[in-house]
């Protein structure tokens, strides 16, 4: 019972991750129709920026104040990381638009290797790790076999996640610029014969997953307090496959996939053997992909016209 | 009746400069020629009509003035503005509207939703009182309002079509056979709306129908398309007087 308990504790914590780097999946597969297999990179790209500037406000600036601390970090490393995405949207996906299907998920592969290899030129193959901070941990059982733990860091990262999707969901839903968004994703040619800028939202698509994938990678750096530059290919992979297993395409499934795809991957490392949970994870990919290759929330293809 | 016809005609004289003006346009899809040549007026206050069948090019000709396709000679003007080059937004945030070729509504959208993109490009300054007219004109969306216009059926969402192009207060509103699997009653129901905003807003609108009979009634002027370029044109009385597009394109072909 302990452990099951901790294990969901950790389970949601580490699917809340999963969950805002899937969006930026099913969000860039739903405008675009393009797996976008840099965006675990983009992550990884953002843990690093978000090291850089703990380094430079803790050290250099010599703050003092950690909460602060992590406040700018957040913010910073979600512009930089959506001015990245935006960059790359430009370089190596806009020009391909219009060409055949496959060309642009060629060029994300090549964006990928890319960027893994950028940060391990420019920051070296060693892990990099940040000193420990939100460490305080709250016993929630004590005297039996096994004390179940909280951290404060998990409570901030399933806190902040919630905050940030309730914020995405209204963007999405209620301002015109999610509205023009999902017309984009329905029907591109109608959204321009309506004045939209298509060009444009499938930018800001770009720099919104980024964004998300910013605030991933600063969660993942602060709770696991290190960092490498092959850490974006399997949190990637494993977001990718939270957002087969909800749906592509939508976004609810999304958040839904990635907390399923932790909670698997943390109970089964529990209970069977933490050496195959990377199978786990992508035999969830494998049988969604063959039996259900909508996902839990997502739509048939077939549409009434 | 006939006063009304006259005075549309002879704005259509005083005022020298078309709204839209088509000059020898040619459409490409790949090596295939679609159009091949057209000259084509539109003058504010009108209602002109394009007929022709199935597969003639009037679809095409719709999505070029909107530069998707592009033409690839000839130039399109709106206005007196260049406009042949624009990208399709821009072309519509001068104040065209559309009203597609299979309607294309957002089906997973509402139909307030539909109606708030229709108003996407005047930034919703007038958004409640342009409801309201639509609204008016076609009371059925009224009681959709929050239904998905993927389930409403065919004339419901032909009518938000019409109704998300009135939206962005267009200067010339294209329609693109707004008949096309409708119910006789309901294409009445949208003919006389088309006529109704015309009459009473001077909307300009350009038409493009293979029931010909229904346009060219409503119309005041016409033109008739045979693969890709116009073989006929005159006034709306004119042509359906004519025995060739009697032959061709009325009888046998309307009920």
């Amino acid at each position: 019972m302990e452990v099951f308990l901790q294990q969901l504790i950790n389970g949601l914590t580490l699917g809340s991750i999963y969950g805002l780097i899937a969006i930026g999946y099913t969000m860039v597969f739903g405008i675009i129709g393009m797996v976008n297999f840099a965006h675990g990179d983009v992550f990884m790209l953002s843990a690093f920026i978000a090291l850089m500037l703990f380094v430079v406000l803790t050290q250099l600036l010599g703050m003092t104040s950690i909460p602060l601390a992590f406040v700018i970090v957040l913010i910073g490393a979600m512009v930089l990381t959506a001015l990245w995405n935006w960059a790359i949207e430009r370089v190596a996906y806009r020009p391909l638009r219009g060409s055949f299907r496959l060309a642009p998920l060629i060029s994300a592969i090549g964006m990928s290797i890319f960027l893994s290899n950028f940060v391990q030129v420019v920051q070296g193959p060693r892990n990099k790790t940040i000193p420990p901070m939100f460490d305080k941990v709250i016993h929630l059982t004590t005297g039996g076999t096994y004390d179940v733990t909280l951290s404060l860091k998990q409570i901030l990262i399933v806190l902040v996640t919630a905050v940030l999707l309730a914020g995405f969901w209204y963007l999405v839903q209620k301002t015109s610029l999610g509205r023009a968004q999902r017309a984009c994703e329905q029907d591109r040619r109608m959204a321009a014969l309506l004045g939209i800028d298509v060009d444009r939202t499938i930018s800001l698509t770009f720099v919104i997953g980024a964004a998300l994938a910013a605030v991933a990678g600063v969660l993942y750096m602060s709770y696991y307090g290190v960092v490498n530059f092959s850490d974006g290919f399997i949190p990637g992979v494993k977001a990718f496959t939270a957002a087969v297993l909800g749906g592509i395409g939508s976004l609810p499934g999304a958040v839904l996939g990635g907390l399923l795809i932790g909670l698997i991957e943390v109970f089964w490392s529990a209970y069977f053997s933490s050496d195959y949970k990377d199978v786990a994870a992508f035999s969830i990919l494998a049988l969604t992909l063959i039996f259900m290759p909508s996902g839990l929330l997502g739509r048939p293809e077939i549409e009434k016209v | 009746m006939t006063a009304m016809t006259q005075t549309l005609a002879e704005r259509a004289v005083t005022r020298k400069a078309p709204l839209l003006a088509i000059r020898g346009v040619k459409t490409y899809y790949g090596k295939i020629v679609a159009l091949k040549g057209v000259d084509l007026d539109v003058q504010e206050g009108e209602i002109v009509t394009l007929i022709g069948a199935n597969g003639a090019g009037k679809s095409t000709l719709m999505m070029t003035i909107f530069g998707s396709p592009r033409a690839r000679e000839g130039v399109i003007s709106f206005d007196g503005r260049d406009i042949t080059r624009l990208p399709t937004h821009e072309i519509a945030r001068l104040s065209i509207a559309q009203s597609p070729e299979g309607r294309r509504i957002f089906a997973r959208m509402t139909v307030y939703e539909n109606l708030q993109m229709g108003a996407s490009i005047n930034k919703f300054a007038y958004f409640d009182q342009d409801l309201e007219r639509v609204f008016a004109l076609f009371p059925r969306l009224k009681e959709r309002i929050n239904q998905r216009g993927g389930t409403m059926s065919g004339g419901e969402q032909q009518m938000l079509a019409i109704a998300r192009a009135l939206m962005s207060r267009p200067r010339l509103l294209l329609l693109d056979e707004p008949s096309l699997g409708l119910a006789p009653l309901i294409v009445k129901q949208i003919f006389d709306a088309v006529k109704l905003l015309n009459k009473s807003e001077g909307l300009t609108v350009f038409l493009v129908e293979q029931n010909a009979f229904h346009a060219l009634k409503l119309a005041d002027r016409g033109y008739v398309m045979v693969n890709g370029v116009i073989t006929m044109s005159g006034t709306g009385r004119e042509l359906l007087a004519k025995p060739e597009v009697r032959a061709a394109y009325l009888e046998g072909g309307h009920h």
